[in-house]
């Protein structure tokens, strides 16, 4: 019981810091492409916006679901039987 | 209104579904507690996502059609307005990502964008009031009921399993049966890396549904929890609650054109040739 409760909290650590490294990579990246992208050529800018919340869509999955995860983990254990 | 020892209990409790089918000593009905639903088999429904998606589906079926009968050529009222705007919106997407001509890809994709979003629109409803209401309802303060029918992975995987039929069905439609198996036996490195092309080609095409499937189940799933873990809170939870659906919108919305667009990009592929390498 206090192994799996003190293991959960380490996954739960993990979770929760592998996800905002990831995310934080990709969302820098790609809102800086697309500010550098705007500044190019400032009249694609709303077509650009548009692929950028579809991208931001799929970066964001993983770490939202990360997340939820997490928290079924914290408050609702499966592991704990 | 019942009473829960603890948190845990409280998000446990909002987990479960309210689960038709045969219990274990052979009877039907509906599961009570966990163990009973979890000891059910293959066999058995989940009557809360079939309420709500289908009460959700006609709720959108009617809406349209009332203001399709009703619609003027002239100033257009604040209904026939918004879906004029939603129907516009899917227009343009449809065209700029869709090449070929089908008559079925639009309605499609306007019935797939309108259901997800008003499924994951229930998020936003205070995640008490509907299971509560239904409790009310059924007389029973221990009812389960979960109120988003996207929280459901039976849900959104019947969505993404009925998009891969109709991929199969309008590739062997337009290219032939021999076309369709080609694609995954000669297509990235020709016909010399048979083997190859289909270690390669066949986990992508099969990865598809079950990539539609579970990004939008864990997206609202993930949305759904922090909103019961909101819950716990006390009277704080009011700002918080407000600040989360606030960013949820943006996902719940984002989640729906997103679920449209890949079906419409997959659509778009299963009508196109590959070109010749």
């Amino acid at each position: 019981m206090e192994t799996i409760q003190a293991f959960s909290v380490i996954a739960v650590a993990l979770i929760f810091g592998l996800c905002g490294v990831g995310t934080a990579l990709a969302f820098g990246n790609l809102g800086g492409k697309l500010i550098e992208s705007s500044a190019r050529q400032p009249e694609l800018a709303p077509k650009l916006q548009v692929q950028f919340f579809l991208v931001a869509g799929f970066v964001d999955v993983i770490s939202i679901i990360g997340v939820g995860v997490s928290f079924l983990i914290i408050f609702a254990n499966p592991f704990l039987g | 209104m019942p009473e829960y020892e603890s948190g845990t209990e409280y998000i446990a409790h909002h987990l479960g579904f309210l689960k038709y089918g045969q219990k274990a000593d052979g009877s039907w009905g509906i599961a009570h507690t966990m163990e009973e639903a979890n000891a059910m088999g293959f066999w058995s429904i989940h009557l809360d996502s079939m309420f709500m998606s289908l009460l959700l589906g006609v709720i959108f079926m009617g809406v349209f059609y009332f203001v399709s009968r009703k619609a003027t050529s002239g100033i257009p009222g604040g209904l026939q307005n918004a879906v004029e705007f939603i129907v516009e919106m899917v227009q343009t997407t449809v065209k700029s990502t869709f090449f070929a001509r089908n008559e079925l890809i639009g309605p499609l994709a306007l019935t797939i964008f309108c259901w997800i979003f008003m499924m994951n629109l229930m998020d936003l409803v205070p995640v008490d009031w509907i299971p509560l209401t239904a409790a009310f309802i059924a007389q029973d303060s221990h009812l389960y009921f979960k109120a988003v029918p996207t929280t459901d992975l039976n849900i959104t995987a019947g969505f993404a399993i009925s998009v891969f039929f109709l991929i199969i069905f309008f590739s062997i439609k337009i290219k032939g049966f021999g076309g369709f198996l080609g694609e995954f036996a000669f297509h990235p490195f020709g016909k010399w890396a048979l083997p190859l092309n289909l270690i390669m080609e066949v986990p992508s095409f099969l990865a598809k549904p079950v990539s539609l499937a579970l990004r939008l189940y864990g997206n609202l799933f993930a949305g759904e929890m922090i909103f019961m873990v909101i819950a716990l809170v006390g009277l704080f939870q009011l700002p918080l609650h407000f600040a989360w659906a606030v960013f949820h919108i943006l996902i719940i919305t984002l989640q729906a054109y997103l679920f449209m667009m890949l079906t419409i990009v997959y659509l778009n592929q299963a009508h196109t040739e590959p070109e010749a390498h």
